[in-house]
């Protein structure tokens, strides 16, 4: 890689500081004091059809400014998804509807002019339901008697194996080569079978929004969004609001990791204000939060590998059932990427399949969330690639370095499977996986320690691991732009439509334009997301920002340090070739130096005045995928179960670290989500179908006290196609906990847990299960 | 009722409600940088110092304030900017939605004069919970801003 000044260099954020210090930044510090504060009678029934609304009494109460319910909104089917358009997921939810499919489903939404006047009416509205039999086992949900959609109006975009009359949201069957031959004649066959869990995504800052009326009488949004585009597009189509009159702010998020991917409170919101003409706002409490938003989508998977006595793996068959509960967001995407943004990890396999049914429930939505489906499929794989290498009688790490992709390798699955549609042919120009693993095991002492070593009379420590990929967004649909302006005294403002949500990429997308101007980052303004002001970006999701919105920056400022070249060759009047220009000053030989200061000012105040301005946009014809091996030291009491993380130690190859420090921040926060899930976060419901994990106390996420140590590094690798050589960061962390803390219970004590969590009480269980067996 | 305390070093009379909490008076006042993540006491997200100990102000009613000394985090400038510059440098700052927060907390954990190491760290600070970093690079952030004043 060529020299650097501030691309992979420490450079501090643009907003740490400010956001320290207390400055308003997040929507509900933005909020008017006047709004009108909104909110929602919600279900408490699994499943049910209002036959009657009586609002009157809330009506009568001073304060309250208006009372929605479905009878106030014409049946526009859309989807809160959250995607490009048209959506891969159903347009299967109304804004508000006669029938309620979980608990916390929206019945009602009431305005008033605070908080305890709103909570009033909210309570005074009369509902009569007629209770319908829930679906809340989504392995009976397929041709259950009960339809969770049983309405006709109801539709999908494109074909996506949509089957409400079945249950099912979507469904995904591939195959590659012939799976049951191949498997027929393997010389070694492991199955198994996995189940994964709901996880709440707890951001610490709940779904805000607020919505007002401006002075042109246009409808303006802020959100703690991560699609503010998206958001427009489907308040507009649903709503029947002209675009053109729709502004979407996204302020400082206070995290996402996929939550705010969708639409939340911005329907009502912006229904509230239209209405009343008064501004409006509507946050969610922390119980709305889990109950009435999203969690991962649970699995079952089960998957079967045939190998060669040799270590070859043959062939990998992955059958899996997905819940995507009440409403299909996501529901076929986040399948997909189960198999999409694992299977080929394993390139060298005669044969390949994966299907499934993704299925509609009485449970609370499940939607995108940071790991995508790669956390859930690398869960079931990279456990059964353990189990395959036991039966080998090899190492894991060795079987897996026999099989996994290499750099200028490729896999058919690429053009096969996109993100809901076909996927987009490429080799993997970057990758480091071999050196990942070599040096993780180095990490973590992987030669001394596994797999384990007694530590005490009940104690023994263990070594398990994994490896996982993951995309850089979604190639030929996931389209970011940047517009750089050049000011008087040479600063630039960058403006993007890329949503920094907390992971940092204004810093980064500041610190590519720096890098290609020539100038010091705090000479590059950044400002992010509104749809009046910046320039079209699709959102933060798909891990796409750095290297889709990245490069659209790097445009940006390849065409704003040519323009400024050439004004400075006409005011020195001279060749632009002929100029010498770093960044600050254009120097020519024989003449006095030019400051950028100066060619602006003058290009302002004094002479051939014009303002300089470029905006490039950038779309991904390939997502080279990142690449992480990671391995978890574990301290297990052979007693009770329970295990401490003593270390969790990864490498990973996400081409050049833009930011270091952020980029460790990425992967160290991922890997926290995808342990939390691994080890104990469960969205639990209770038999009639409510969350009674709905709040902070009964959903515990990880603490300060939940690792001991983090050891985190990058391999060196520089991806061609990436702006100054980066691939995507944000999701990877999340993918190898599961699997690398299920091995490594199973290398402590022989048993292996096929459900997430992987708690204590099971753990101990099957000890149990197998000294009974053993006798 | 009215409610007279001091607010970052300043006189302040609040018109409150008496089953009101801190963290919404505050809010409603103006003063944003208190914000709310739960309803369970339970994130440390609406940390706030009290007579210079860190207390969730969505759990301390604000009818209990009268007459106390209370801090945010923009009485504290100081401790806020140079924490920020050690967050930043170890990619400690993502969100920062908990960040107000910690400032706090770390502020009293410092006038008190306890050790600055991992253990006490991490016992003091257990209350503030972060979703988006691993809590590793917070810790060494703040070891290395009480190593810096010591
Ligand atoms: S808001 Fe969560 S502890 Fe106060
Ligand atoms: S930085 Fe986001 S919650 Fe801590």
């Amino acid at each position: 890689m060529k020299k650097t000044k501030t691309v992979n260099q420490q450079v501090p954020s643009v907003d740490g500081k400010g956001i320290m210090m207390g400055r308003p930044a997040f929507t509900d510090d933005l909020t008017p004091r006047n709004a009108l504060v909104i909110k929602v009678l919600r279900s408490p029934h699994a499943f049910a059809k209002i036959t009657s609304i009586d609002t009157s009494e809330a009506e009568r109460i001073e304060g309250v400014e208006l009372i929605l319910t479905h009878k106030d909104f014409k049946r526009n089917a859309y989807t809160r998804a959250g995607q490009g358009y048209p959506e891969p997921s159903p347009h299967d939810k109304f804004v508000l509807d006669e029938y309620v499919r979980y608990v916390g489903d929206e019945v009602a939404a009431v305005a008033a002019v605070d908080e305890a006047t709103a909570e009033a009416a909210v309570k005074a509205i009369d509902v009569e339901y007629e209770k319908l039999d829930p679906v809340l086992d989504f392995e009976t949900a397929k041709d259950n008697d009960t339809l969770v959609h049983p309405e006709d109006d109801i539709y999908e975009m494109f074909p996506i194996g949509f089957d409400p009359k079945r249950n099912v949201a979507a469904s995904y069957h591939m195959e590659v080569g012939d799976v049951e031959k191949t498997l027929s004649e393997s010389e070694i066959t492991v199955e198994n079978t996995y189940y994964t869990q709901a996880q709440a995504h707890v951001m610490l800052e709940p779904h805000t929004v607020n919505a007002q009326l401006d002075y042109q009488n246009r409808l303006v949004l802020i959100s703690a969004t991560q699609t503010p585009w998206h958001v427009r597009r489907i308040l507009s189509q649903t709503l029947e609001i002209p675009l053109s009159r729709i502004r979407v702010i996204k302020p400082r998020v206070g995290g996402g990791f996929g939550g705010k991917q969708a639409i939340h409170g911005e329907m009502l919101a912006a229904a509230v204000t239209m209405r009343t003409g008064q501004p409006s706002r509507l946050t969610y409490t922390r119980e709305e939060v889990f109950e009435s938003s999203y969690t991962r989508h649970p699995m079952r998977m089960t998957i079967r590998m045939g190998a060669k006595r040799d270590g070859t793996i043959t062939s990998i068959d992955f059958h899996g059932l997905s819940d995507t509960g009440a409403y299909g967001e996501h529901a076929l995407t986040v399948y997909m990427v189960t198999g999409s943004k694992v299977l080929p990890l394993y390139n060298k396999v005669d044969a390949v399949r994966f299907q499934g049914d993704i299925v509609y429930t009485n449970h609370v939505s499940s939607g995108a969330y940071r790991g995508y489906g790669a956390v859930q499929g690398n869960y079931a794989v990279e456990s059964t690639i353990d189990m395959l290498a036991e039966k080998l009688g090899m190492d894991p790490f060795a079987l897996r370095e026999k099989n996994m992709m290499l750099e200028n390798e490729t896999s058919p699955i690429f053009e096969i499977m996109g993100e809901g549609t076909e996927g987009t042919a490429m080799v993997m120009e970057s990758n480091k996986l071999d050196y990942c693993v070599a040096r993780g095991k180095e990490l973590i002492g992987y030669d001394e320690k596994y797999p384990r070593r007694e530590t005490g009379e009940s104690k023994v420590r263990s070594i398990g691991g994994a490896i996982a990929m993951q995309g850089s967004g979604i190639p030929y649909i996931d389209m970011g732009a940047a517009t750089i302006k050049l000011n008087d005294d040479g600063f630039y403002n960058l403006t993007v439509g890329a949503t920094d949500i907390g992971q940092g990429s204004d810093t980064i997308l500041a610190q590519i334009a720096a890098e290609q101007l020539g100038v010091a980052v705090d000479k590059v303004i950044v400002y992010s997301s509104d749809t009046d002001l910046t320039p079209f970006d699709v959102g933060a999701y798909a891990s796409s920002t750095t290297y889709v919105s990245g490069n659209a920056v790097l445009k940006a400022a390849r065409s704003m340090r040519r323009m400024v070249i050439d004004e400075a060759a006409r005011t020195l009047d001279v060749n632009a070739e002929d100029i010498t220009f770093e960044g600050e000053v254009f120097k020519v030989e024989g003449s006095a130096p030019l400051t950028l200061s100066d060619l602006s000012n003058r290009l302002y105040y004094n002479e051939d005045q014009k303002q300089l301005t470029t905006t490039g946009s950038y779309y991904g014809t390939k997502s080279p995928p990142p690449f992480m091996a990671g391995f978890v030291e574990i301290e297990l009491d052979t007693e009770t179960g329970e295990y401490e993380i003593l270390e969790y130690a990864s490498v990973v190859d996400c081409g050049t670290t833009i930011n270091p420090a952020l980029a460790r921040g990425q992967v160290e926060g991922g890997l926290m989500q995808g342990i939390g899930m691994a080890a104990f976060e469960d969205v639990e419901y209770s038999k009639k179908g409510k969350m009674i994990t709905g709040d902070l106390l009964n959903y515990k996420i990880p603490t300060n006290l939940s690792v001991k140590k983090f050891t985190t590094e990058f391999a060196d690798s520089y991806e061609e196609s990436g702006p100054y050589g980066a691939k995507s960061v944000a999701e990877i962390g999340t993918d190898t906990p599961p699997a690398a803390i299920a091995n490594a219970v199973y290398n402590a004590v022989g048993v292996r847990i096929d459900s997430l969590p992987i708690t204590p009480e099971k753990i101990q269980k099957a000890m149990n299960d197998k000294k009974e067996n053993d006798v | 009722m009215k409610i007279s305390l001091t607010l970052n070093n300043r006189p302040k009379t609040f018109d409150v409600a008496p089953d009101e909490y801190l963290v919404d008076t505050l809010r409603r006042y103006g003063y944003t940088s208190v914000r709310r993540g739960c309803d369970t006491t339970s994130c440390g997200v609406c940390t706030l110092l009290v007579d210079d100990k860190p207390v969730p102000s969505c759990a301390f009613l604000s009818a209990r304030a009268d007459g106390a000394r209370l801090t945010t985090v923009e009485g504290i400038p100081e401790t806020a900017s140079k924490l920020a510059e050690h967050f930043g440098e170890r990619g400690a700052d993502q969100c920062g939605f908990c960040n107000p927060g910690i400032a706090l907390a770390v502020h009293s954990m410092e006038q008190s004069g306890m050790p600055a190491d991992d253990a006490t760290i991490d016992h003091y600070l257990v209350g503030n919970l972060c979703r988006c970093t691993g809590y590793q690079s917070q810790r060494e952030a703040i070891k290395a801003y009480l190593g810096d004043k010591k």
